[in-house]
């Protein structure tokens, strides 16, 4: 698929599910997506493995915007990429916005067709600064 | 320097996680969210399991590989914070380090980890171990006055506001308690300074 894949991180599985129920529901079949949350243990927390997981699973070579709910989901998220490395890393990007409207926002700009860069804009839109 | 002997500095760290595993836990239940014990009991049991593949390695290649084990075992943010230290050490150091060698890789390491967690010293993190670790380095000290200066460097972080992380949502809330990451941190540097006194 050429459209810019959307990965969700958050510290709850419950939370990830939901939010990329949400997304399928409202924007459709058109945009790679995955989510992941949790700490592998039942526990509450993101891991990077899981990350790079998801990150292949909603792989697009138009590139993966990821939303992320607190900081350890954007610390774990950044090492991820990291790891994943070049030349992939760079078609991957941490958004700064809110995880449920800026995932339904950037799957929506998404599905238009819309580059990497225009989708996390728009995203970006919904963060207060 | 005497060689390092990895394979028991592992050991002892394993231990010395393990054994304050309840500690760390109760820490990070105070102003955390209660999981930096076990998480980092979780790392510390994953690199001992492989304790042997990786000081058959260049020391260089053995942090790194170490550092990718806690990143991928630790869980939470302490994992890439932690893994990040042993990576970007295992990325700066020599493979048969001196003390002035060390300090400049240590330093290398210790802004990869600044970078990691947007953070600085004086935020009530782990950052607030390891510079005062890194200045006694530095400043000629020894294994066992490094170790009694980072405990105290721990200590410090009690009156500190949290500024990262979890606890940073409390605020003034986060005043009174020790900062799990520093405490690990501390813990760790004593492991280290007792196998480096050992194979000395």
């Amino acid at each position: 698929m050429s459209n810019v894949g959307i990965v969700i991180v958050s510290h709850s599985p419950l939370v990830a599910e939901g939010t990329a129920d949400m997304v399928r529901q409202m924007v459709g079949n058109e945009v790679p997506l995955a989510w992941c949350g949790g700490n592998g243990h039942g526990g509450l927390g993101t891991s990077v493995e899981a990350i790079m997981g998801a990150i292949d699973k909603a792989w697009s070579e138009a590139g993966v915007a990821i939303l992320v709910d607190l900081g350890g989901a954007e610390t774990n998220s950044e090492m991820a990429v990291e790891m994943i490395g070049e030349p992939r890393a760079q078609k991957i990007i941490v958004c700064n916005a809110p995880i449920v409207e800026g995932a339904v926002m950037a799957a929506t700009e998404s599905s238009g067709g819309a580059s990497l860069k225009e989708v996390v804009a728009t995203a970006h839109e919904l963060s207060p600064s | 320097m005497a060689p390092l002997n990895l394979a028991r500095l592992i050991a002892v760290a394993a231990d010395t996680i393990a054994a304050h595993a309840e500690e760390l836990t109760a820490l990070d239940q105070a102003i955390g969210d209660g999981d930096h014990g076990l998480n980092m009991k979780r790392g510390f049991e994953a690199v001992r399991a492989e304790a042997g593949a990786f000081a058959a390695k260049p020391l260089p290649d053995a942090l790194k590989a170490i550092g990718t084990k806690l990143v991928m075992t630790v869980g939470g943010a302490s994992g890439p914070l932690f893994g990040t230290l042993f990576m970007a050490l295992g990325k700066e150091i020599a493979a048969d380090p001196d003390r002035a060698s060390l300090t400049a890789a240590f330093g290398k390491a210790i802004e990869a980890v600044a970078a990691r967690g947007k953070s600085q010293v004086g935020q009530k993190t782990m950052l607030d171990v390891l510079q005062p670790v890194h200045d006694a380095l530095a400043g000629g000290k020894t294994t066992a006055e490094i170790a009694d200066i980072a405990d105290a460097a721990a200590e410090a972080t009690v009156p500190m506001k949290a500024l990262r992380g979890r606890a940073s949502f409390l605020g003034d809330r986060s005043i009174g308690h020790m900062d799990a990451g520093a405490r690990s941190t501390a813990l760790l540097v004593r492991s280290v300074g007792q196998a480096i006194g050992e194979s000395a």
